[in-house]
């Protein structure tokens, strides 16, 4: 059962948390900031103090869609049980934050009080970014990141008699949850996407292609090529209709989704000394320019992008292992943030994504990098391969489709290996359901017919799955 | 995990109402069984077997066709859309209507049987003769309840069995499981025991194995193999093998989900009819740990429950053991135990209970055949007969013939065609042997643990294990050296009917089944299964199977946990990026198929590295992971 196990503390450690019980604050309880908490309490014994004006509990916000869709209930998707919290001495306080005074080492809550802190770490997440169209303020205009803003898609979205039809603008992860979640309820959908397939800054256009059919095929009508250019209300300030651009066409709907990604929610920071750009700007050790104050996830910004990685990396992933490591250096072990091989997942309607090491698309394709691609002919599977041309050395993977194993992926990205070895041990790598169907020998095939290679794909092998 | 925070007290419709199809099939389905309730109702159906079959057939199409209207339309994938928005998988009105018409139903099942028509002496009346053709047909005897409930079971699993082939059509390791799950029961379950019935076999359902069929070895089950000569014999025999060299291989090989998620009977309607309930299962920690203590002391309470029974068939087996209320009516007795009580008491405790003659049958030719003390009292005809010398004629009497035996001092003993003879002293093993054999593995296994697996039990389940293995070994011992047939206090007979109706009748049906709108559909097989228990003790301590989890990728979103039937908190695992190595886990793999993530897989592999936690998750630095998480 998922007790906390508590680690035996080094020597140095423990003369560090015998002298102080110093006090750690968070303001987010997030992915970052309640990964941060819980490493920080297996490792020492300071006072930990958790603050979010969102909500009592540690939820998980990638499951969002799936309260609206009936799959879970709100409690399903907060991952640890309330004595949770209490038992590893972890103080929770729903509050916001308005300001920080960063001498006197204080937060001031728009509810009048105020905490101390001995180190604060800023974990405050993401907000809707929009792009300041007219009729945001209409009733109906809503994004989807927030617990608010899922209550308010409940109360605006209940069913199909009161929001025949919806609007979403932009084409991202975000927007294709919306859509499949407002589906469910049978709710007539219209996407706009800016560009001429759905994802296509982030996905191949062979993968962008297949998922905007997959995504049509699910009974949304998806418009490429289509801007917003404004949010029409009629006389209760109520979202009537949305104007596109390209075609000046009016189409008319309940709700406006706005997903056309987030940004740092960092207002509240703006008068508090703390250096910020599009995030709070940090350093590898997720310092910020004051000290003892530190920011992780989302809301953070590198000063010196890593690798081919953004500055703001907003996923699940990075804020935990950000918190992961920031809790290292808070109990006195400096680390500095050094993600290993990108990885992510997604899922769109049906069709399962994930990706190992960078995969371009087009627009931002490095000019060393070449790709392989295949794609089943029932156009829910595809793989892209991305290798230097120089060197075939293996860059990434995109997998729609087919589930890949994390280990393999990782280790072969850290073996440099070369794009032929990739594909003769592919079937190590296959995490599908035991008793699938396996496309190896076809993915191989039309690699050999392209590259004018022969190679036989080996047989699954134990052993050098579990070589590490 | 009680309150629904979801605001839904707005005008809140979320897509639950059935289509017009699903209206019909509902319809056709409800018809079938409308023709069960008025039967029930003694409504006299002139055809019954037309009857019956219109009235099975439209149940099973009515559920067929809601599945198809349900998920044929729709893309392939996961169907879990308004689950907690409907009445029925919500605990809402109709999940309770049904749970409680169920739980009638088994109420009326196991002590009303009356109200459905069994009549013992005579015809069937109201359902359970409705049912008569389809029985005599089969197994050539009338239906008993036990019929009509083995025949609803099975088409339950059949047609639900079909809906869950759609609802999972892209996952393949759901439908080929689904597919064994009805091919057991259809055959192994429901066919074959009849048609053994019918061939004068002692019915047997082969794939129901000890302790789950907590019977098999109760004394009128083992005389009823034992009667049916060499195919009885074998069928004792597999049933001792399957439980202790078939299960462990086969749990060793693949995890107890070869049992419960591919063959078992409760898991196959749990699985089918059963699955639209899988998320109501309790994921609390409290949970677990009720879980944990019910669920052993049921393994405790069949172990000593059968142990008994066994101890006291033996026991019974033995001359000694022969007294005044032993009715022996008219029977010519068979002994053979030299040692022990003096023979001719036990020649006279025979004769008390009403025995017409008692032979000492004399097994070995060498020896010397024994002297007869204590003889006073005794008025019945009595003798020393020596096995080699009358082989051909005990086979006679064996086949039910007239014969003459021939004793040692001349006289001779007639035995009429078929004369009752009642054997003693004739059993394989004796109760000493048994019981030594018991505590000895017990010992075994128990020593096994805490030597090569103590450190994978957590401090509470090794003095629960120590406990547990106290209590049962002192109650052994206790039995043994305790004179009179009791254990404790308790009768043998008393244990096993008493067993029988709190574990398995009220437990495994009126709960386990009775109860699955509102506890979900596994609560026998989680909280009350003693099998279950030996196979997932098992499955913790040594078997290829886990399910491994995909280094960083889990999103905590928590579609695992809801969908475990189980009630595992499979997230907590998966966002450790620890394998999910767990007793209670059945294999449904339906965490595997909910995950949007893809992270989890169930697979056999090595034993080397199959349980590790981690403290920092693949995907951050590596320096980062080997240091914490050096262990
Ligand atoms: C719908 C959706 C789906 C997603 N799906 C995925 C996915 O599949 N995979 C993936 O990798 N990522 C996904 N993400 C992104 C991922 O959820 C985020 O990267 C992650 O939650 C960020 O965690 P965080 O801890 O940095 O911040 P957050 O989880 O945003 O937590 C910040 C908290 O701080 C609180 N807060 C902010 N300011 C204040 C203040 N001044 N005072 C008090 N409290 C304050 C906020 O209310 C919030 O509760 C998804 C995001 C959304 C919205
Ligand atoms: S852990 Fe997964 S496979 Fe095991 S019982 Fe639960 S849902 Fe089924
Ligand atoms: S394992 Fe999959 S289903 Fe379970 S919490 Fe993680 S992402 Fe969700």
């Amino acid at each position: 059962m998922p007790y906390i196990k508590f680690l035996p503390l080094k020597a140095t450690e423990v003369t560090i948390t015998r002298n102080s019980m110093e006090h750690i604050v968070i303001i987010g309880n997030g992915i970052a900031g309640v990964t941060a908490a819980r490493h920080i309490r297996k490792l020492s014994d300071k006072k930990i103090t958790l603050i979010s004006a969102e909500t009592d509990h540690f939820f998980s916000r990638t499951a969002l869609m799936y309260v609206y869709m009936g799959h879970l209930r709100w409690t399903d998707i907060e991952p640890y049980e309330h004595w949770f919290w209490e038992k590893n001495r972890l103080e929770l306080k729903k509050a916001y934050v308005d300001r920080i005074d960063t001498d006197a080492k204080a937060l001031y809550f728009s509810e009048g009080d105020a905490l101390n802190y001995d180190k604060l770490i800023i974990a405050t997440g993401s907000v809707t970014n929009t792009f300041g169209w007219e009729g945001l303020e209409l009733d109906g205009v809503q994004g989807l990141v927030s617990k608010q803003d899922l209550d308010a898609l409940e109360k605006n979205a209940p069913n199909k008699e009161i929001c025949p039809s919806a609007v979403i603008v932009g084409g991202g992860l975000i927007g294709v949850e919306m859509a499949e979640m407002l589906r469910t309820r049978g709710i007539a959908v219209s996407m706009l996407v800016r560009e001429d397939a759905f994802w296509t800054n982030v996905l191949p256009n062979g993968e962008a292609e297949m998922i905007s059919r997959h995504i049509k095929s699910h009974g949304v009508d998806l418009r490429h090529n289509t801007n917003l250019d404004k949010i029409l209300g009629d006389e209760n300030g109520q979202v009537r209709a949305i104007l596109a651009k390209e075609t000046g066409e009016e189409i008319s709907c309940k709700v406006v989704g706005v997903t056309t990604g987030v940004k740092p929610n960092i207002t509240f920071l703006k008068d508090s000394g703390i250096e910020t750009d599009k995030g709070v700007l940090v350093n590898r050790k997720l310092e910020t320019n004051i000290k003892d104050i530190y920011a992780i996830g989302d809301c953070a910004q590198q000063r010196e992008p890593i690798g081919n990685r953004p500055p703001v990396e907003a996923v699940w992933y990075t804020g935990r292992m950000m918190g992961e490591a920031l809790a290292q250096t808070i109990c006195g072990n400096a680390f500095e943030y050094n993600p290993g091989h990108w990885f992510n997942s997604a899922k769109f309607f049906d069709i399962e994504y994930q990706t190992y090491g960078w995969v371009f698309s087009e627009q931002r394709r490095k000019e060393y990098e070449q790709h392989f691609h295949w794609k089943h002919e029932d156009d829910t599977k595809c793989i892209t391969i991305a290798y230097h041309k120089d060197n075939q050395k293996f860059l990434g993977i995109n997998t729609f489709g087919i589930r890949l194993r994390h280990e393999i992926m990782d280790r072969w990205l850290t073996e440099e290996r070369e794009v032929y070895y990739v594909m003769e041990y592919l079937r190590d790598a296959n995490f599908d359901p035991e008793f699938y169907d396996t496309y190896e020998a076809e993915i191989v095939s039309k690699f050999n017919s392209e590259m004018d290679t022969n190679i036989k794909p080996k047989k699954k092998n134990w052993k050098r799955i579990f070589s590490y | 995990m009680n309150a629904t925070n979801n605001n839904m007290s707005l005008t809140g419709e979320p897509p639950k109402a059935l289509n017009t199809q699903q209206k019909m099939a509902t319809f056709i389905g409800l018809a079938g069984l409308a023709i069960l309730f008025l039967a029930m109702f003694n409504l006299d159906f002139p055809n019954k077997a037309i009857w019956l079959t219109v009235s099975l057939v439209s149940i099973a199409v009515g559920t067929i066709w809601f599945a198809k209207a349900a998920y044929l339309n729709k893309h392939e994938g996961i169907k879990n859309d308004g689950v907690y928005f409907k009445s029925i998988s919500s605990k809402g009105l109709w999940a309770w209507v049904l749970g409680i018409a169920m739980t009638l139903f088994y109420v009326v099942l196991y002590w009303f049987p009356a109200y459905l028509g069994l009549v013992k002496e005579g015809d069937n009346q109201g359902v359970i003769a409705l049912f008569d053709p389809l029985s005599k047909q089969l197994s050539g005897n009338p239906a008993s309840q036990w019929f009509l409930y083995g025949t609803l079971y099975t088409l339950a699993i059949l047609a639900f069995g079909i809906k869950f082939i759609w609802k999972y059509r892209h996952n393949r390791y759901e439908i080929l499981r689904t597919i064994s799950v009805m091919f057991f029961q259809l055959s192994f379950a429901f066919i074959i025991p009849e048609i053994l019935v019918r061939l004068n076999q002692p019915y047997y359902d082969l794939k129901n194995i000890w302790p789950l069929n907590y019977d098999l070895f109760a004394g009128y089950k083992i005389n009823e193999f034992l009667g049916a000569g060499n195919i009885g014999l074998i069928m004792l025999i597999f049933g001792v093998l399957s439980i202790f060299v078939i299960t462990p291989i086969l749990t060793y090989k693949f995890g107890k989900r070869w049992y419960c998620s591919w063959v078992c009977g409760c898991g196959g309607l749990a699985e089918t009819a059963g699955d639209p309930f899988r998320h109501l299962s309790d994921k609390r920690q409290s949970a677990w740990k009720v879980e944990r203590w019910v669920i052993h002391s049921v393994v405790v309470f069949v172990t000593v429950m059968t142990t008994a029974v066994v101890f006291s068939y033996l026991r019974g087996n033995e001359s000694e053991s022969i007294s005044k209320w032993s009715n022996l009516d008219d029977k010519m007795v068979v002994i053979s135990e030299p040692e022990g009580k003096p023979i001719g008491e036990r020649i006279l405790a025979a004769q008390e209970a009403g025995a017409k003659s008692v032979i000492f049958l004399l097994k070995d030719a060498s020896e010397k055949p024994p002297v007869i003390e204590k003889t006073e009292g005794i008025t019945i005809k009595y003798g020393v007969v020596s096995q080699a010398d009358n082989q051909p004629v005990l086979k006679r009497i064996e086949e039910g013939q007239d014969a003459a035996l021939t004793a040692t001092d001349g006289t001779s003993f007639i035995v009429q065609k078929g004369a009752d003879v009642k054997q003693y002293d004739n059993s394989l093993i004796s109760k000493e042997f048994f019981v030594w054999g018991v505590i000895i593995v017990l010992t075994l296994i128990f020593s096994w643990v805490m030597l090569f697996k103590r450190q994978e039990l957590a401090k509470d389940a090794k003095y629960g294990a120590i406990g547990y293995f106290a209590v049962v070994i002192s109650i052994l011992l206790f039995t043994y050296y305790s004179s009179p047939g009791k254990l404790f206090f308790f009768d043998a007979y008393q244990l096993n009917k008493a067993y029988g109706f709190v574990i398995g009748s009220i437990f495994s049906g009126v709960i386990g089944v009775g109860f699955y709108p509102i506890f979900g559909n596994r609560v026998w097989c989680r909280f009350g299964c003693p099998m279950a228990a030996i196979l997932g003790f098992q499955q913790r301590m040594l078997s290829k199977f886990r399910i491994t989890v995909n280094g960083g990728q889990c999103i905590s979103c928590g579609n695992c946990s809801t969908y475990c039937e189980m009630g595992i908190d499979v997230r907590a695992y998966a966002q450790k990026g620890e394998n999910i190595v767990r007793s209670s886990c059945v294999g449904c793999g339906i965490c595997s198929a909910v995950c949007p993530r893809g992270v989890l897989k169930l697979e056999n592999g090595p034993l080397e590295g199959r349980i590790d936690g981690n403290e920092i998750l693949l995907g951050n630095d590596v320096d980062l992971m080997t240091l914490v998480n050096r262990k």
